[in-house]
């Protein structure tokens, strides 16, 4: 059996002219939990779509548990939960008629983990699912979702629109699902602290591409930003690889650099600085650097340099 | 007593050491006995809401560095042996403590001689301490 439970292959979606995923090649190892990041509209839910076989790409391909997601047999079908994003459900159905129509697909059903999901978001099930509260939708969702005791879970923006207290109940519940071995659990969100909670992997779209994937901890090691001190005025930067922002303030430079290698810290010298020094980034900061805060300022790494980071500008 | 480990997301130190430095400093400081016995990988995961690859993670770096010990079957428990830090944990450790007391001092307004002397007075007073055979490791 493969070691990823999704490939994707050059996965590609326009909407009429409009790419929103362009030339993915994605892979998620068998039993992480593996955040899904970027900025709204950048092609994360499209893509979800397209692996899960609810959307046909515009070319490309992809595979799920080994299956190719345009040809899914409903007993692999089966072995995926899947969360929509938003938490969708139907207004008119009780929350115990949920439950019996939803369990009618699946050939596991696990009645007693439902139930406990719902008594942990505190869902009466006697409530019609329109009069749910958000997080009690959510919990509602999530119960739906881990009843069938799934091999592999995609929750699209499972933490969308939560209080504090219900985001935690999900995070716990993520926990929770990863009691079952080799379990692959793919979320995305916006909330750098449940992705650095939750992820040992992530994968960064950015404009309908895939600007990264890899362990949450290569994220951080490669993103990195130094502060360097000038007598003067900073010079122009030119031609450096690996700077993705670049910040003057006064007499000061501050450089965001992704796979700094020996060659980088030796360009970093022979501009002149008196001092370079590294400062140390959180994964927030990191993100939206990486991302890019203003557009002018930022260069995004060419191709060739991007080891650990797949991807890049094409 | 159950230790008491917190760890905050948005942290310039990844979860993972945040982890690791608690663990040590409780080891140091003797909070944590050698032989004492850390909660399984899946209890500190669920009590922190993490990963619990990230403890996992925790644990192996602790138990390569002689701080904790896998025993088979059994779990994971504080290290017999007294290694506390190794040689490139202690280099970076106190460095973070330099940085600070270069920061502190600039700020404070202290020339470098100043800062020199009151460095040379500090570990003067260790020295004598150190005579009567208290060693650091």
């Amino acid at each position: 059996m493969s070691d990823y439970v999704i490939q994707t292959h050059h996965l590609t979606r326009y909407f009429g002219r409009k790419k929103v995923v362009h030339d993915m090649n994605l892979a998620v190892p068998r039993g992480s939990i593996f955040g899904f990041l970027g900025r709204n509209g950048s092609g994360k839910t499209t893509s979800l779509r397209m692996i899960l076989g609810l959307l046909r790409p515009t070319w490309g391909s992809s595979t799920i548990l080994g299956h190719d997601s345009q040809n899914l047999p409903a007993e692999v079908r089966a072995r995926i939960g899947y969360l929509a994003e938003g938490h969708p459900v139907y207004g008119w159905m009780r929350v115990k008629d949920a439950k019996a129509f939803q369990s009618q697909f699946y050939p596991k059903w696990n009645d007693e983990l439902f139930d406990s999901v719902l008594e942990f978001f505190r869902v009466d099930s006697k409530n019609r699912a329109k009069n749910l509260s958000r997080g009690e939708r959510a919990g509602l969702c999530l119960a739906m979702t881990l009843a069938p005791e799934p091999d592999l879970l995609i929750l699209d923006d499972p933490a969308i629109g939560l209080d504090p207290v219900a985001r935690r109940s999900l995070l716990e519940s993520m926990v929770y699902a990863t009691r079952k071995a080799d379990r692959t659990i793919i979320f995305s969100s916006h909330l750098l602290s449940d992705i650095e909670r939750m992820a040992d992997h992530i994968a960064v779209l950015d404009y309908s591409v895939l600007r990264a994937q890899c362990s949450l901890e290569t994220f951080r090691s490669c993103v990195q930003q130094f502060v360097l001190t000038f007598a003067d005025s900073p010079p122009e930067m030119r031609g450096i690889r690996g700077v993705i922002q670049c910040i003057p303030r006064g007499n000061q430079l501050r450089l965001t650099l992704v796979n700094v290698t020996d060659e980088t810290r030796n360009a970093l010298r022979a501009l002149g600085a008196m001092g370079v020094e590294e400062i140390p980034i959180n994964l927030e900061d990191a993100f939206v650097s990486y991302l890019g805060g203003s557009l002018e300022t930022v260069k995004l790494p060419e191709k060739s340099e991007a080891k650990v980071l797949a991807g890049g500008v094409s | 007593m159950p230790l008491e480990i917190s760890i905050a997301t948005g942290s310039t130190v990844p979860i993972y050491r945040q982890i690791g430095d608690q663990v040590c400093r409780a080891v140091a400081t003797g909070k944590l006995a050698a032989g004492e016995q850390m909660p399984s990988v899946r209890a500190l995961a669920e009590q922190l809401v993490i990963n619990p690859n990230t403890v996992a993670k925790t644990y192996a770096d602790l138990i390569r560095e002689g701080i904790l010990e896998a025993q088979q079957g059994k779990g994971v428990f504080v290290a017999r042996r007294r290694a506390v830090y190794t040689k490139a944990e202690r280099l970076r450790r106190i460095d973070a403590s330099l940085e600070a007391f270069v920061n502190d001092g600039v700020y404070l307004g202290f020339s470098a001689e100043e800062l020199h002397e009151a460095l040379e007075r500090k570990l003067r007073r260790l020295a004598t301490f150190s005579e009567k055979g208290e060693s650091s490791p």
